[in-house]
């Protein structure tokens, strides 16, 4: 067994760097665990420690600052068996936090470096998440009203199960690498070091002083007890191998002649809730089922239980462009709402075209032949209301028949809403 | 001979499936959220992996990653998504990491209206990125090319190593329609490419005939490096500015030069035809409406319908411009793809109509912007 390091590539670290230690402890830490180069990814994002991918004979993955967890999370899903190492630095974790936490709270077996040297060294010491507020840093005197984070105490927070803070000039620095490593589940380590480039010109830290501050921090045990839990991938290949594979979608064979020839347009007018998308839907599978081509478009707000919900629905034994409906052969009027929004369409309308309405909306003068319902005497309830505006239109023989209808519903609908299904289809009555 | 109803969506889903996809990620967002729920539903089943990002950036990471470890890989989202991906679209293309992104356009700026659609991030696809290389996008019209355009954008992300763009709209996306699943038959499938055995793998060395280095995953026996920095063919930073500049020209050239192999279209040509009337996604319904009202009443126009929009398909649009004096185009927008055909047709009269209001281009306004010459 031998060393990983890439002998063409030494380390390129200012003199006194920490990251020089942790590369080499590192290193040993692979030896002492077994592994060779394509046993292991090293993921790094920017900064000095985005340079550790280049030191190594194993498999690399350099990315953008901050996001390294991201591409180790994809990496480790397809390869559950590969050991995945992600350095990043204290900038890093600042810049990628909304993934530091997600990590901790998912529990993939990755291993987190944390290269904390207290500042943003390549950009000219600038202050970062974790630099104290009466540090000298590059950005004048911004730091000082922000508050430095504690990375164990954030990430056993949000869940982290193996979370250690310590010095990269801990005696037993490989054996805490192996510990984490081994760890199956996420493990964030969180190494101080001394950033002699940039830091230290203007700030006094030494391995003792790491030390000493170290002893002062709360102290915190791993593995979290309360944070053990299942590995994220072994989880999630569980659950994935109970779930039922889907059936293609199944094919509706043309059974029916349609009662009108030539291409018809639906517009339905409603609320939101009232299941307006679903009958529009209903009334597609209607059209194949007596062999006619069909489009739905849709028009709702992002709200969801609240303001119009508006289907456009187009039969045609032609192929179908505009999918938008100037002048409808039907409109089913079933909310104020709905016929508010699309109150120009009335206008455009003859007394070929055809109005259900329900009985207590008001419509806009118009031509057409309307037939008001009064589905509160029907008791029909409002989320009924388009599914038997269907069932009339079929009694009508307008567009579709009882027959296209019940076998678009028996279709869509099993058991129990099949029933009640076609119980609202054959309740509902003109006048 | 029957139909299945299905939204574009789902039938991207089901196009990602058949073409090998096995890695989803994404995080919701209207109109492009159903693509993530069929697929949630689809490839857990199959063994592949569905996840829901923390946010837009780490779920193209994912993909990245996974991308590299050797899956396929597809992500959607809409114009607020991708404006988050953007650095990621770049470590895409220089890097290049196979990757289909769907965008499923709705109206903006910003978040805009989530529920009503546009197609205005067509330049935005294009230019999104930093370094400015460029990037295959496909723009479908129906269910049909969801599907379709799909397995297209698979095989071309695998072939050319680089992220590929399908410009969908909320209009198709979430639009049901029939469509004939069985029609499509076996979709021909391409995967990226090994490197023959027996010599050291060079990741990104590049084979003789081709401008597309071969491929290898991280996590297979064999070391492969990948990274976001300005690279040699080790994978490694290199500062040398002639290679530096032999590998822009080599990421430029791969899809500039192979674009007459993909310039996917539908062409309807009139001989009589003064005007050629250009379209391109749920446009170019309407433009067929138009075009067959037109030929109708006796005035006919010739109709392209790109479904390639990047690289521009210069020479498809030439040869079908080439009879006509006058080109109209219609987009979705206030005007961005019109400027490619006026960039490469300086020499014919262009017009333009565009909409930007949530609401579709209706075949009577194509018509009348045809007539009112």
């Amino acid at each position: 067994m031998s060393s990983l390091l890439n002998t063409s590539r030494p380390p390129v670290f200012c003199p006194g760097c920490s990251h020089d230690r942790i590369t080499h402890a590192l290193d040993k830490a692979f030896l002492n665990l077994g592994f060779q180069g394509e046993d292991v990814v090293i993921v790094t994002d920017i900064g000095c420690s985005g340079l550790f991918d280049t030191f190594f004979n194993t498999h690399a993955f350099h990315g953008l600052h901050g996001r390294a967890l991201t591409y180790a999370t994809g990496l480790k899903m397809a390869h559950p068996e590969l050991n995945v190492i992600v350095t990043m630095g204290d900038g890093g974790l600042g810049i990628g936090g909304a993934h530091i936490l997600s990590a901790c709270r998912r529990n993939l077996d990755l291993t987190l470096l944390v290269l904390n040297n207290f500042n943003f060294g390549m950009t000219g010491g600038q202050f970062s998440a974790t630099t104290p507020l009466n540090a000298l840093v590059g950005s004048g005197f911004l730091n000082r009203m922000e508050r430095p984070i504690d990375v164990c105490q954030v990430a056993s927070s949000a869940g982290a199960p193996y979370a250690k803070r310590f010095s990269s000039y801990a005696k037993n620095l490989v054996e805490e690498m192996e510990n984490a490593i081994r760890f199956e589940g996420f493990s964030i380590l969180d190494i101080w070091g001394i950033c002699p480039g940039r830091y230290t010109k203007r700030n006094r830290l030494t391995p003792k002083t790491i030390e000493d501050t170290l002893a002062k921090m709360p102290s915190m045990k791993n593995p979290v007890p309360e944070n053990l839990r299942k590995e994220y991938g072994r989880h999630y290949r569980e659950l994935a191998a109970h779930q039922k594979p889907v059936q293609r979608p199944t094919t509706i064979e043309r059974q029916f002649t349609p009662p009108e020839a030539g291409r018809k347009e639906v517009i339905i007018l409603g609320s939101a809730g009232q299941r307006i998308i679903t009958a529009g839907e209903i009334l597609c599978l209607a059209g194949l089922a007596a062999g006619l081509q069909t489009t739905q478009k849709n028009e709702y707000n992002i709200t969801v239980l609240r303001g119009h919900s508006i289907t456009e629905v187009i039969l045609s034994p032609e192929e179908i462009g505009y999918t938008g409906i100037e002048r409808p052969d039907v409109v089913l009027a079933l909310s104020q709402d709905g016929v508010e929004r699309r109150r120009h369409i009335f206008e455009n309308l003859d007394d070929q075209s055809l109005i259900i309405l329900g009985k207590e909306i008001d419509l806009p003068p118009c031509n057409a032949e309307v037939h008001p319902i009064d589905f509160k005497a029907l008791k029909i309830k409002p989320h009924d209301r388009a599914l038997a505006s269907l069932g009339i239109l079929a009694k009508l023989s307008r567009i579709i028949h009882p027959d296209m209808l019940e076998s678009a519903i028996k279709y869509k609908f099993r058991s129990a809403v099949l029933a009640s299904a076609q119980d609202m289809v054959e309740r509902a009555k003109i006048g | 001979m029957g139909f299945c109803l299905m939204e574009g969506n789902e039938a991207m889903a089901w196009g990602a499936v058949d073409s090998g996809c096995r890695f989803f990620a994404g995080y919701p967002i209207t109109p492009a959220t159903t693509i993530f729920n069929a697929l949630l539903k689809l490839l857990p089943p199959l063994g592949g992996i569905c996840l829901q990002g923390e946010d837009e950036i780490a779920s193209i990471g994912y993909c990245l990653g996974a991308s590299m470890g050797g899956l396929k890989v597809m992500t959607a989202t809409s114009g607020p998504g991708i404006s988050l991906y953007s650095e990621h679209i770049s470590f895409a293309i220089g890097s290049e990491i196979p990757i289909v992104i769907v965008d499923v356009q709705r109206l903006g700026p910003s978040t805009g209206s989530a529920t009503r659609g546009a197609d205005g991030d067509i330049q935005f696809l294009r230019w999104g990125n930093s370094g400015g290389l460029p990037v295959i996008v496909l723009a479908p019209v129906d269910v049909k090319d969801c599907y379709s355009l799909t397995v297209e954008a698979f095989n071309l992300a695998e072939e050319f190593r680089c992220p590929v763009f399908i410009a969908s709209n909320k209009e198709i996306a979430m639009t049901r329609e029939n469509i004939d699943m069985d029609a499509f038959g076996i979709p021909r499938i391409i995967d990226r490419s090994s490197p023959p055995p027996g010599r050291p793998f060079i990741p990104f060395e590049v084979p003789s005939d081709s401008r597309t280095p071969y491929f290898l995953p991280i996590g297979g026996r064999t070391i492969v490096r990948q990274t976001s920095s300005t690279h040699g063919p080790d994978g490694y930073i290199t500062t040398d500015s002639d290679e530096i500049a032999g590998i822009q020209d080599r990421l430029n050239t791969k899809l500039l030069s192979a674009v007459a192999e993909f310039s996917f279209h539908e062409s309807f040509p009139e001989e009589d035809a003064d005007t050629l009337l250009l379209a391109y996604g749920i446009t170019g319904r309407a433009g067929r409406d138009a075009y067959n009202a037109l030929k109708k009443s006796g005035k006919p126009v010739s109709l392209l319908i790109l479904k390639t929009l990047w690289p521009v398909p210069e020479e498809l649009i030439r040869e079908k411009a080439g009879p006509v004096n006058r080109v109209v185009v219609v987009e979705m927008n206030l005007g961005q793809y019109v400027r490619e055909i006026e960039r490469i047709l300086p020499d014919k009269k262009i017009d333009f109509l565009g909409r930007m209001d949530g609401k579709l281009i209706t075949p009577r306004q194509i018509e009348e912007v045809v007539f009112d010459v």
